[in-house]
């Protein structure tokens, strides 16, 4: 099994945009945008997972598979196409 | 009267609903456990009152259809007296977005803080009465699988009423986390252990290796809880305590006869032989209480433990890149897990499936590569005398067989395969006593559930045997099952009484004698060429009698493909 995803992953640059996707684990950040549809958004407002939030990335899967995030005392997995569309301002390197 | 029970998913309202009416509604540590409503009631000031479990939601503007459902039972026809809103305490800001909403919806709420131990170990404090005093409806701290706080919780049910309180739509984040920087302060502390561990088993490089070491301890355990209650406890009782009974009986009833052998079966050289005898006192109740009931208690023993702990989501994420090669996510080992225990439960579940095609998938593989507790423990008993080489085919052909037609079905199927969306609980040290009830309560429903249809199916055996109607089917379909599957016309019989139960079926195998390669390919057709008909009906409730057609189109055909080629390739 190969790490498919994050080969170049430019997060050693505090301060960049780069999606939920390409987070490493470990790494803090702020929502700037959701670019997905409708109802990807409402799913995560309605767990309080939005712009302007805080989140961190606690570990993706190999192969694309779902991503983990936490934000206050929730943790939510998501797929990795829609963790693609979530983007993030890093706003620490790591914890 | 009337009352719901509302909350985000895995907030504990099964727990509370449990509390309030006694009754048994199985609850474990993850999403989605209450896929249908229950009803239940409970006395409150000597007034009966009806109080409805409601699936778990974090909106009132649904986006699924378990929130659907939740918003219908609120806002349907008969309105609510009152809603018990539950609410996890060690999640406030999130809990809060449902809460604002039904406070808008003007019904009278109840705010129940659930796991309010947890927000001790978590360094977080709640001032209860700034709450209340913000919201203006009660609210009581209560730890729901314990009781704590129950009482209290439904003395003041009678204060719940409709809140004057109002906020800004468009900014409601903003007014739950203005509500929650004033009641709650979080002290800092370090991560627990299980924290750690939590963190642990779902990363990739240390959650592979917790996933494998998991499951391995859980079939040993299985194993070994499985065969010490048959070794030491059912087989000496049987042997020692029932065989002299029925050895009597049988004399009484004058050793031969109709009813006799209805009752009793026929004696092997004098003695009951609990494989071999088929009376409805001797293999009717040994297969269920002596040889299946033991497998049934420690699987579900350890699936509950797994269940409350909160590993199994978890292990849908490990899972879930596999999954969608088979049109599912990951979510979709709730089923295939509950189906190992019976495929009636596992089918149910389903419905933790967001769309038609997942459904349709899941609950065919199920059917077909999923081998419920009673088949197995069957299956091991007869199949492992011959090496366990033997139960490994059987197991393996199976396993190929769930992922092959997986694969298939993915790329046949119309319909979309959405991606996993899952809330990840924290791990729970699991309350003992909750524990055993579940298990209890899911022990017991087998044993409801399984034993009548034994018996029903040693009569029908006995019957078909005597009008002849076995052996004439046998000729009928001999030619494909000796010619393809190689097993003896005999067999059939097994096949015929397999669509009532496949315990019973593998049972009519043992006085057959047959080969280690016949019983390999012998148990892989039970498994796989149709469901029991408990499974069957649940089926068609599920999925609907066309799609039900479908899938038992798929279950004959391929069953008779992979028997046909085991009995090719095996020598």
């Amino acid at each position: 099994m190969t790490v498919s995803n994050n080969n170049e992953k430019p997060s050693e640059f505090v301060g960049n945009q780069i999606s939920l996707a390409r987070m490493q684990a470990g790494q803090k950040g702020k929502i700037v945008g959701i670019n997905g549809g409708h109802s990807l958004v409402r799913r995560l407002e309605a767990l309080g997972i939005k712009e302007g939030k805080e989140i961190k990335k606690i570990s993706e899967q190999w192969m694309r598979g779902p991503v983990l995030l936490q934000h206050g005392n929730t943790q939510l997995a998501l797929g990795f196409g829609m963790a693609s569309k979530v983007m993030v301002q890093i706003t620490r390197k790591n914890q | 009267m009337k009352i719901l029970l509302m909350g985000n998913p895995n907030v504990g309202k099964s727990a509370v609903f449990n509390r309030l009416t006694g009754a048994d509604v199985i609850i474990s540590n993850y999403a989605g456990t209450t896929v249908e409503f229950t009803k239940g009631s409970m006395k409150i000031a000597r007034r009966n009152v009806e109080l409805i479990d409601v699936p778990g939601t974090y909106t009132l503007e649904p986006t699924n259809k378990a929130e659907q459902i939740a918003v219908e039972m609120l806002k349907g026809r008969k309105d609510p007296d009152v809603v018990i809103n539950v609410v996890e305490a060690t999640n406030l800001e999130r809990s809060l977005n449902l809460t604002l909403q039904l406070l808008k919806e003007r019904v009278s709420v109840i705010v129940a803080l659930n796991f309010w131990d947890e927000t001790k170990h978590k360094g977080i404090s709640i001032d209860v009465e700034k709450l209340e005093g913000i919201l203006k409806v009660p609210c009581v701290p209560i730890c729901a699988v314990t009781g704590q706080g129950i009482n209290h919780l439904v003395e003041r049910i009678k204060e719940a009423r409709p809140s004057p309180f109002r906020y800004d739509k468009t900014d409601k984040w903003r007014e739950i986390g203005g509500i929650v920087e004033q009641v709650q302060t979080i002290t800092h502390r370090h991560h627990t252990l299980l924290e750690r561990l939590g963190e642990a088993s779902i990363k990739p490089i240390t959650g592979l290796p917790i996933a494998v070491i998991s499951l391995f301890l859980a079939l040993k355990l299985i194993r070994f809880v499985g065969e010490g209650l048959i070794g030491r406890v059912c087989e000496p009782v049987f042997e020692n305590l029932w065989s002299p009974l029925m050895l009597k009986l049988s004399s009484f009833l004058g050793s031969g006869g109709v009813i006799h052998n209805l009752v009793i079966g026929q004696l092997v050289d004098g003695k009951i032989d609990y494989g071999q005898s088929f009376g409805l006192l001797t293999t009717g109740l040994f297969v269920p209480l002596g040889a299946v009931l033991p497998y049934v208690f420690a699987f579900y023993l350890v699936l509950s433990f797994l269940e409350d702990l909160g590993y199994i989501p978890r292990l849908a994420i490990m899972v879930d890149t596999l999954m969608h090669r088979l049109g599912l996510h990951g979510l979709a080992i709730v089923p295939m897990l509950l189906g190992l225990g019976c495929n009636v439960p596992g089918v149910l579940s389903t419905r933790i499936l967001e769309t038609r095609k997942e459904r349709f998938i899941a609950a065919t593989i199920i059917a077909i590569g999923v081998p419920c507790a009673a088949l197995q423990a069957m299956i091991v008993g007869l199949v492992a005398r011959h090496g366990m080489l033997n139960l490994g085919i059987v197991y393996g052909t199976l396993f190929i067989v769930w992922l092959i037609l997986g694969l298939l079905l993915n790329r046949v199927v119309k319909g979309t395969s959405p991606e996993i969306f899952t809330e990840i609980p924290p791990y729970r040290i699991p309350y003992l006593r909750g524990l055993l009830k579940k298990v209890y309560m899911r022990t017991k429903w087998f044993v409801k559930e399984a034993v009548p249809f034994v018996l029903l199916g040693v009569l029908l055996v006995n019957i078909l045997y005597t009008l002849g109607v076995i052996q004439f089917a046998g000729k009928i379909a001999a030619p494909v099952v000796t010619k393809v599957l190689g097993l003896p016309q005999e067999a059939v019989g097994a096949l015929i009484i397999g669509f009532l139960r496949k315990d019973v079926a593998v049972g009519m195998l043992i006085p057959l004698g047959l080969t280690s390669k016949q019983l390999v390919i012998a148990s892989v057709v039970l498994a796989m060429y149709f469901p029991c008909i408990a499974t069957f009906t649940t089926l068609v409730r599920e999925l609907g009698f066309a799609d039900m057609l479908k899938s038992a189109g798929i279950m004959l055909i391929s069953s008779l493909i992979v028997g046909g080629l085991l009995n090719l390739i095996l020598v």
